[in-house]
């Protein structure tokens, strides 16, 4: 006996290999658009440097004018903009498939403004720079992402409590980083905005280093556990029968993506809604089946990249890039809520 | 909500409950005056009783009396900020049958703070009157909105969509508002002090104009008591009781949508005093709205002058806005109310 042609096996085999191979597709579609708009970032600001002159600035070569434009300005604004944006791509699509909702993304749920919050304390009121900074914004993150867990168990972590136990906290420590803020001894405006919006203005590739170290160790961590996190999406107990040391993993799988926010929020601020819209909208490019971790992570860098050059070069006056994101994000918030009134409460 | 309505308390019983909220209400008068008395004697700066009684009659004379002179302003500002934010957050959890219910959380401060900023950059207000009103209108658009939003489809209004819904339109108005505040550095300063509640800069004439606002507030929000009482049943039963349910509603939220656009011009959004007061006025006196109404605007004052006078002790020798403090106290109470609740309710 064997299998006829078109068996249910067959054809599931056909149709994952053409997932896989769409998924592929998609991905490096993405990667080709953040590439081009790299390109269109670092050759055209307020004036235009020939390709020529961009590649010859990136391969070393001291160019008059476009060294500085170009190597010191541009470069390591869009390098931010991508690792963050990366960062915060990755860290929300895995919070929203662990929860299995589009609406418990790190930024909704008070986390990003946890690490934020600890981060402009560090800064403004103690002084602090560099590496500390971000240990303390990843101790912060991970404080608030235990105490929102821990605040909204009874029997068992509900979506709807979680998220808002979060908006509750997120409203506290919001009014944190306000208090901070109006203790700063100097004040300007661009700083503060950096901590409430978030915003990759003045970025420097020193600022960048912290960040794709991040980037390597805690986006490594999930996606040698993205196996484990695929299983878990089947329930807890399918997870744990399928072998899955259910404890450990979501543990480094947590720690992996609140480090990956808080570090990225402890140099750009957290930038409003790209770990929330990510995820959702690189789903919507790959099409259903397995949880998009590259298409998000691209799909961030993306949204920085493109809001933060919209919120530089092509909305009247100067925006960073948290307004950007926040201007495009809230609308999408709002369509969620209305297609899960229509679809009777699943989101 | 059934202890209300529930057939046949006996005429003693009805007069034991009677009594016990005539007894809060003076234990809640007295604690207002107490939390009055000590909005004026304390502060950053220590004065003495001589001082405070010669302060509150006007004298100015000496540092002292000065700085009681403009503590009592200040503390008149917190008692009726706080009377409208309780009232206007009882209201709110009435018309919309839902716990989560305040002018913070559902972004109606944000749209008032937001409809401020675009009337000062882009109309060059300056009046009180008109930022008054300017405020009054933003906060109207965005309790509409998110009431629209948090009600479309099935299911009605539950208290994630309404809370969800009110975070979006928050974020959105202040990236709006910061978005205009950016390239205007001339204003900049001056919003964003507002932009943190605070009853700190309070004068008598910045009090005054609001009176009449605030005023027709309470009595649309007092009136509605009744109606609210039916709501609560349901919309359709109160209609078989005889409610006009879709007035009922407006007109209870334009009272509710006053209180809180006045406010939040005078003194900047704060949050979490109309979801907290409420509750605790619900815990004490029950869910008849004849009752919870005035005591939710006499706790809130109770509880915005307290907040204010631990702003201004706690971070000696400068001061912590008052919305800060709220905050504090508030977001707690918000998860107590969302861990008591089953999640089939959220």
């Amino acid at each position: 006996m064997h299998a006829a042609p078109d068996s249910l096996a067959t054809r599931v085999a056909v149709l994952r290999r053409r997932r896989a191979r769409g998924r592929t597709r998609a991905a490096g579609g993405m990667l080709l658009l953040l590439l081009a708009g790299l390109a269109l970032t670092l050759s055209l600001g307020q004036s235009f440097t020939p390709p020529g002159d961009v590649l010859r600035v990136l391969a070393g070569v001291e160019v008059p004018g476009a060294s500085f434009t170009v190597g010191a300005l541009r470069l390591p604004r869009a390098v931010l903009s991508i690792l963050a944006g990366m960062s915060f791509g990755l860290g929300g699509v895995v919070f929203q498939t662990m929860f299995r909702n589009p609406l418990a993304s790190p930024d909704i749920i008070g986390i990003s403004a946890g690490a934020s919050a600890a981060a402009v304390f560090a800064i403004v009121l103690l002084g602090w720079s560099g590496t500390t900074v971000s240990v303390l914004a990843v101790a912060a993150g991970l404080g608030v992402a235990a105490a929102i867990y821990l605040l909204s168990w009874r029997n068992g972590v509900a979506g709807a409590r979680l998220i808002l136990v979060g908006i509750g906290i997120a409203a506290m420590l919001e009014s944190v980083i306000a208090y901070v803020l109006l203790r700063a001894p100097a004040w300007s405006l661009q700083d503060a905005l950096r901590w409430l919006t978030g915003s990759v203005n003045g970025a420097t590739l020193e600022q960048a280093l912290p960040v794709l170290l991040s980037l390597a160790l805690f986006g490594g961590l999930l996606l040698a556990l993205r196996g484990s996190a695929e299983l878990m999406r089947l329930g807890d107990d399918t997870a744990a029968a399928l072998g899955v040391p259910l404890a450990r993993d979501r543990a480094l799988i947590v720690l992996a993506a609140v480090g990956l926010i808080a570090v990225a929020t402890a140099v750009t601020g957290p930038i409003a809604f790209v770990a929330f819209l990510s995820g959702p909208i690189a789903l919507r490019i790959t099409g259903p089946g397995r949880a998009p971790l590259v298409p998000a992570a691209l799909t961030g860098a993306l949204l920085v990249l493109v809001a933060d050059y919209a919120g530089q070069h092509l909305l009247p006056g100067r925006y960073p890039v948290g307004i950007v994101t926040g201007a495009l994000g809230a609308p999408y918030l709002i369509y969620l809520i209305i297609r899960t009134n229509r679809t009777g409460g699943r989101p | 909500m059934t202890a209300a309505i529930a057939p046949g308390p006996t005429a003693q019983a009805i007069l034991r409950r009677r009594r016990a909220r005539a007894g809060w209400l003076v234990l809640v008068l007295l604690a207002l005056a107490g939390a009055a008395v000590l909005s004026v004697a304390l502060g950053t700066r220590d004065v003495g009783w001589s001082a405070i009684l010669a302060g509150v009659r006007g004298g100015t004379d000496t540092i002292a009396e000065a700085v009681v002179a403009v503590r009592v302003p200040r503390t008149v500002l917190a008692a009726l900020a706080g009377a409208a934010l309780g009232l206007a957050g009882a209201v709110m959890q009435g018309v919309t049958r839902n716990p989560l219910a305040d002018p913070g959380i559902l972004g109606i401060n944000a749209g008032a703070a937001m409809a401020v900023v675009i009337g000062i950059a882009w109309f060059g207000m300056v009046r009180l009157e008109a930022f008054l009103w300017t405020a009054i209108l933003g906060a109207g658009l965005a309790a509409g909105f998110v009431y629209a939003v948090g009600t479309m489809g099935r299911g009605g209004a539950t208290p994630l969509k309404l809370a969800l819904a009110g975070a979006a339109t928050a974020i959105a108005a202040s990236s709006f508002t910061v978005a205009i505040i950016l390239p205007r550095n001339d204003i900049a300063g001056g919003v964003r002090s507002w932009q943190v509640g605070g009853v700190g800069g309070a004068t008598w004439e910045a009090i005054l104009p609001c009176l009449p606002l605030l005023a027709a507030g309470f009595v649309l929000c007092l009136i509605s008591a009744r109606s609210l009482n039916l709501l609560a049943l349901g919309d359709e039963a109160a209609a078989g009781l005889g409610a006009r349910v879709a007035w009922a509603r407006a007109s209870a939220a334009l009272g509710a949508v006053m209180l809180c656009g006045a406010t939040t011009a005078i003194c900047g959004p704060i949050g979490f005093v109309g979801l907290v007061v409420p509750h605790l006025c619900r815990l004490l006196i029950g869910v008849d709205h004849r009752w919870l109404l005035p005591f939710s605007a006499l706790a809130g004052a109770i509880l915005l002058i307290l907040a204010d006078v631990l702003g201004r002790i706690v971070a000696r020798p400068s001061e912590m806005d008052v919305g800060i403090v709220t905050a504090f106290l508030g977001a707690p109470v918000f998860i107590w109310i969302v861990r008591k609740r089953r999640v089939r309710d959220l």
